[in-house]
């Protein structure tokens, strides 16, 4: 998506968010701002360069594989997935994996309940536990679509829900961040959290796939 | 449906609310589509900064009862086909909210973890 900027400047900047904003020369927006910012605090000795690194390096560090770990052990550990429902962070906190947010909110997928996570004000997501959100659930559309016709968007990505499957859409606007534990397979019974982690896939952990 | 409050806050679960449009400007994070509906109280989160304060470098506020909300989806989108147990659950703070009359017909039986 290239948005070119060669217009006349008659309209506000902030009235739209393109996720992506290049000009002709596949400069990004952003990133041209952010040096000029990140070399004005170097030079006056405010940060350096390896901590802005480091920085960059711990909001990439957690990823779907953290949320993974966690289902799987809930999948094979009754009494955590108990603790896991009753107080995320803690929870997820126990094996291992540092929770910055407030409060994780683990909701749980059965047989009869689908649960969906978007934040329509912006892009609340368990950043600490899955890294970043894919870019379509930033987009307006995604924020917009999932608390008004969520189950128009289920079935675009290809969850066709049952009528008789209640579907509950959390919007995380404050303080809670969300994630979901997916429906374990029929035969978790034989199988180590090893071999189940690699089910977990980060459209379950948000619910736009069951 | 019983509203008991616990420990002086306002709410308490089960009980019913209804979201008020304050008109404030700026950093709030209560969207259009909830105000002035009617819910459910499904959990109390605790005590949060106000992100109005907040947002406007005023760190030392008081902090406020957050409480999660549901919502028949129904209710919220008329316009809209939703099957009629489908519900939104939303975060709302305490100055946000004032109670609710109980409605009739409200079968509610479980609430979220």
């Amino acid at each position: 998506m290239s948005a070119s900027h060669d217009h006349d400047h008659d309209h506000r900047h902030d009235d739209h968010e393109a996720l992506v904003v290049e000009d002709d020369a596949g400069n990004l927006e952003g990133q041209i701002v952010i040096d000029a910012l990140q070399s004005v605090l170097i030079a006056r000795g405010l940060l350096t360069a390896p901590e802005v690194t480091r920085e960059i390096q711990k909001l990439e560090s957690p990823g779907i594989h953290l949320g993974a770990r966690i289902v799987a052990k809930a999948w094979t550990d009754p009494d955590y997935k108990a603790r896991l429902l009753e107080n995320g962070k803690s929870a997820i906190e126990e094996i291992g994996i540092p929770v910055g947010e407030a409060q994780i909110v683990v909701v749980e997928n059965t047989p009869t309940v689908h649960n969906l996570i978007t934040c329509t004000l912006c892009s609340c997501y368990p950043r600490s536990i899955l890294g970043q959100p894919p870019s379509w659930y930033i987009s307006k559309a995604y924020r917009a679509r999932t608390v008004r016709e969520p189950r128009k968007v289920l079935a675009e990505f290809g969850t066709a829900l049952a009528e008789d499957v209640d579907l509950i859409v959390h919007d995380s606007n404050a303080d809670m961040r969300y994630l979901v534990l997916p429906e374990p397979p029929q035969d978790t019974g034989d199988r180590t959290p090893a071999d189940l982690e690699p089910l977990v896939t980060r459209d379950r952990l948000i619910g736009v796939t069951r | 449906m019983t509203t008991r409050p616990v420990h002086g806050r306002r709410f308490a679960v089960g009980g019913l609310v209804t979201v008020l449009d304050l008109g404030k400007p700026g950093h709030v994070r209560i969207p259009y589509y909830v105000r002035g509906a009617t819910g459910e109280v499904v959990q109390y989160c605790g005590t949060y900064l106000n992100p109005e304060d907040l947002a406007i470098g005023h760190t030392s506020g008081p902090a406020i009862d957050l409480y999660r909300v549901a919502f028949d989806q129904r209710a919220l989108w008329p316009d809209e086909s939703h099957p009629p147990r489908d519900r939104l659950i939303i975060e709302i703070y305490d100055h946000w909210l004032a109670p609710a009359a109980p409605q009739p017909a409200e079968p509610k039986t479980e609430s979220p973890a």
